[in-house]
C-alpha cells in the first residue's frame, strides 16, 4: 500500500485507524459478551453500557488524533484498544469466580481516565521536544516515585514487595509512572552527552570500552535499579529499569560493549540479589524446582507457578473457551498471571495472536523512533518500546519458565490502574512521536540547529531538485559580509 | 444459546483477532522498510534557519552540482600550521577538532577552541559544523554559520591550522 500521493507528502492515514479501531473494538466487547453469554449471565443494560463507554472513549481518542496529530502512526491505538479490551474481558470473566469481584468495573474506570489522561496529555504536550527541557527534573521524580512507598505511613507490604502506596483508601504503584520519567532522562541525558560518551574510549580488541568516568550514569541506573530491588523487594521493575538504560545506551552510542558491560552488572547484581534478598532466592528456587513438591507446598511457593503451566496446557490449540476453564485457580489470575488465563481460555491460537500483537506494536513504537527526525525523541522512542518488551518478556518468560517470575504484569491487559494509566501515557507520548516522524517537514526557526538529527544539517542538497543549485549570481551575495577570513589574534582564546 | 452457537462465536473471536493482525500488516504494506524517508520539498520562500552574519538568510554554500556518487573521502589531512602532516583515517562517527583533551583530533593551536568544530559523517557526505568557537571555523573562504557538507579538497581552516578531506 502506498504511504505518499503525487505530491510526496504522507497520508494521515485515519481512516485506517478507523477501521482498524472498529475491529479492535468488536473484539474487546465481543469477548466480554462471549463471557457472558457462556456463564449465563443475562445481556443487560450493563453490557450495553460498559460497551458504548469503550465505543466512546477510543473515538474520542481517534478525533484527538485527526484534530492534533493528524500524521500519528495509525496502528498503535487499534492494538492497545484491542489488548484492553481483552483485559477488560477477562477480568469481567474472572469477577464471576469466587475470588474476585468487582474488578472489571474498576479496570473500566482506570480505562477511562487513563485514555482521558492520554488524550489530555496528546493535546497538551503537543510536540515530544518539549519533554527534553524535564531530563534532570525527570531523574528527580523517578528518584521521589520510586521511594515512596518506602515512606512509612504511606507505603504498603503486598505480597512481599513494597511497591504501593496509600492514600484515602486508594492505593497506587508510583513506581510505575517512573518507567515514563526514567525515559525522559535516559532519552534526555544521552542526547545531550552522546558525543563525548562516544568520542572517547579505550580499544581492546574488537571492542571499545568508555572511559571510567562515563561510566558514571551507568553505574547510577545500576544503583537505582539495585535500591528498588533491595528497599522494594521488586526483582521485575529492577531488571526493567537497568534493561531500559542499557538498550538506549547501545542505541545511542551503537556499542556492543555497553551491552557486554550491562549484562556482567546484571550478572554480578543477580549474585548479590540471590546472596542476600531472601525474596530474590525464594523466586530462584521456585525457578529452578517448581515441581518439587517441598518448595510446591510452602508458602509463597510454586504453587501459582505450576498452576499456570498446567493452565497453559489445559487450553490446548484453540483454548476451552472464554467463561468454561477455570483459571481462578492460579493465584493473582487477573493480573500478575492474567496471561496465564488467555492461554487456557483462549489457547495457542488465542495467546499467540496477543503475543503478535505485542510485537507488531513494539515495531511500530520502534518505527516512530527511526523515522523522526531529534536524537532525544529517537532515543526516547526507543527506551519507551524497550519498556513495553521487557515487561511482555519478564512477564511471559517467568510464566513459562524461561526466567524467574518477578512482579510485572502485562502491560494493557492486567488488573491495576497504574500501570493502564502508565502504558496509556507511553502510547500518547509515542503518538506525538510518531507524528513529528511522518507529518511533512517545515522548515522554521524553532528547530535545533546543532547535533546530527538536527534540521540544519540536513543534506542542503536533497531537498531540492535534483543537481540544481542557486543561479551563480547569486553566489556573491551570500559571502559573508566582512569578506574573507580575518583572524582576530588578540582574541587568541 | 445453543452450546453448538456458542462455540462457533468462540472461534469467530479468534478468527477476528488474526484477521485484526493481518489487516495491520497488510496495511503497513513496505512501511517497515527503512529507506528513503518520506521527506517533502523545503517551502519556497527561503525562511531556512540563519544566523546573523549569514547575508541573506540563504542557506551555507553548496559546493558542488550534485552530480554522480563521488568517492567517500577516507583520511582528514593536516596541510598547514603546527602539526602539519598529520593524518586521521576516517570512520563512521564524528570527529572532534580542538585543543581540548578529549578531542579526536587535538589541536595543538593557540587559535583554536577547547572544542572547536565537529566534523562528522551523514550519508556519503562529511558534515562540518562550529561549536561555538571564538575564532570561527571557515571553509574556503566563508565562515561556516551553520553545518555544511565538505567535498574532498576543501579548505578547512581552525585558528592556524588548515585541514582537508582526501579521498
Amino acid at each position: 500500500m502506498k504511504s505518499k500521493n503525487p505530491d510526496g507528502h504522507p497520508k494521515p492515514r485515519r481512516t485506517i485507524e478507523l477501521l482498524l479501531l472498529l475491529i479492535a473494538l468488536t473484539i474487546g466487547i465481543g469477548a466480554q459478551v462471549l463471557v457472558g453469554l457462556n456463564l449465563e449471565d443475562e445481556i443487560d443494560q450493563r453490557y450495553w453500557l460498559e460497551g458504548g463507554l469503550q465505543v466512546g472513549l477510543a473515538l474520542a481518542f481517534h478525533i484527538a488524533l485527526r484534530l492534533k496529530a493528524k500524521y500519528a502512526d495509525p496502528f498503535i491505538l487499534p492494538i492497545v484498544v484491542t489488548l484492553n479490551g481483552l483485559g477488560i474481558a477477562m477480568i469481567h470473566r474472572l469477577d464471576f469466580t469466587s475470588r474476585y469481584d468487582g474488578v472489571a468495573d474498576r479496570q473500566l474506570m482506570w480505562t477511562a481516565i487513563s485514555m482521558v489522561a492520554a488524550i489530555a496529555l496528546l493535546v497538551l504536550l503537543k510536540d515530544h521536544r518539549k519533554l527534553r527541557q524535564l531530563t534532570y527534573i525527570s531523574l528527580a521524580v523517578s528518584v521521589l516515585l520510586l521511594f515512596l512507598p518506602i515512606v512509612p505511613g504511606l507505603g504498603q507490604d503486598i505480597q512481599g514487595a513494597q511497591v504501593w502506596i496509600t492514600i484515602g483508601g486508594m492505593s497506587f504503584q508510583p513506581g510505575e509512572l517512573a518507567k515514563i520519567t526514567l525515559g525522559i532522562f535516559f532519552a534526555g541525558f544521552l542526547a545531550n552527552n552522546r558525543d563525548l560518551i562516544l568520542l572517547a574510549g579505550r580499544k581492546v580488541g574488537p571492542l571499545t570500552f568508555p572511559r571510567l568516568q562515563d561510566l558514571g550514569p551507568l553505574f547510577l541506573a545500576w544503583l537505582i535499579a539495585m535500591g528498588v530491588l533491595i528497599v522494594q523487594n521488586d526483582l521485575g521493575n529492577a531488571l526493567m529499569f537497568f534493561g531500559l538504560f542499557v538498550a538506549v545506551i547501545y542505541v545511542a552510542t551503537s556499542r556492543i560493549s555497553w551491552v557486554a558491560i550491562g549484562v556482567a552488572f546484571v550478572a554480578v547484581g543477580a549474585v548479590l540479589a540471590y546472596q542476600f534478598v531472601w525474596h530474590a532466592r525464594n523466586r530462584f528456587d521456585i525457578w529452578l524446582n517448581a515441581f518439587d513438591q517441598e518448595i510446591y507446598d510452602q508458602l509463597y511457593g510454586s504453587h501459582q507457578l505450576v498452576q499456570g503451566l498446567f493452565g497453559l496446557a489445559h487450553g490446548g490449540l484453540t483454548g476451552t473457551g472464554l467463561g468454561s476453564g477455570s483459571p481462578q485457580i492460579v493465584a493473582l489470575a487477573n493480573s500478575d498471571m492474567i496471561i496465564v488465563a488467555f492461554g487456557e481460555e483462549l489457547g495457542f491460537l488465542g495467546l499467540s495472536a496477543m503475543l503478535v500483537l505485542y510485537l507488531i506494536l513494539f515495531s511500530r513504537y520502534m518505527r516512530a523512533g527511526l523515522g523522526t527526525r531529534d536524537h532525544f525523541g529517537k532515543l526516547l522512542a526507543v527506551g519507551l518500546a524497550m519498556v513495553l518488551v521487557l515487561q511482555v518478556f519478564v512477564v511471559v518468560g517467568g510464566i513459562t519458565r524461561v526466567i524467574p517470575m518477578s512482579g510485572l504484569v502485562s502491560p494493557f491487559l492486567a488488573a491495576g490502574g497504574s500501570a493502564l494509566l502508565a502504558n496509556w501515557l507511553i502510547v500518547a507520548i509515542v503518538l506525538l512521536i510518531s507524528h513529528a516522524a511522518r507529518r511533512p517537514i517545515v522548515v522554521g526557526p524553532m528547530l535545533n540547529t546543532t547535533g546530527e538529527g538536527a534540521s540544519g544539517t540536513e543534506d542542503p542538497l536533497r531537498g531540492r531538485p535534483t543537481g540544481e543549485q542557486r543561479p551563480v549570481t547569486e553566489a556573491p551575495s551570500a559571502h559573508h559580509p566582512s569578506g574573507g577570513p580575518a583572524l582576530k589574534e588578540g582574541e587568541g582564546r | 444459546m445453543s452450546e453448538l452457537a456458542i462455540t462457533v462465536l468462540q472461534f469467530g473471536l479468534l478468527l477476528l483477532l488474526w484477521i485484526l493482525i493481518l489487516s495491520i500488516i497488510a496495511a503497513q504494506g513496505r512501511d517497515m522498510m527503512v529507506s528513503k524517508r518520506s521527506r517533502t520539498r523545503p517551502p519556497r520562500n527561503n525562511d531556512a534557519p540563519s544566523t546573523a552574519g549569514d547575508g541573506e538568510g540563504t542557506p551555507a554554500t553548496v559546493h558542488h552540482s550534485g552530480q554522480m556518487p563521488r568517492p567517500r573521502p577516507k583520511r582528514l589531512v593536516i596541510s598547514e600550521g603546527p602539526l602539519v602532516g598529520t593524518e586521521i583515517e576516517l570512520g563512521s562517527i564524528p570527529i572532534m577538532l580542538g585543543r581540548a583533551q578529549e578531542c579526536t583530533v587535538v589541536l595543538d593551536d593557540d587559535y583554536s577552541s577547547g572544542k572547536h568544530a565537529r566534523l562528522f559523517p551523514q550519508g556519503s557526505r562529511w558534515f562540518l559544523e562550529d561549536l561555538g568557537s571564538t575564532n570561527g571555523t571557515w571553509l574556503g573562504d566563508e565562515q561556516l554559520t551553520r553545518a555544511t557538507t565538505v567535498e574532498p579538497g576543501d579548505r578547512i581552516r581552525i585558528g592556524k591550522t588548515v585541514l582537508e578531506l582526501r579521498t
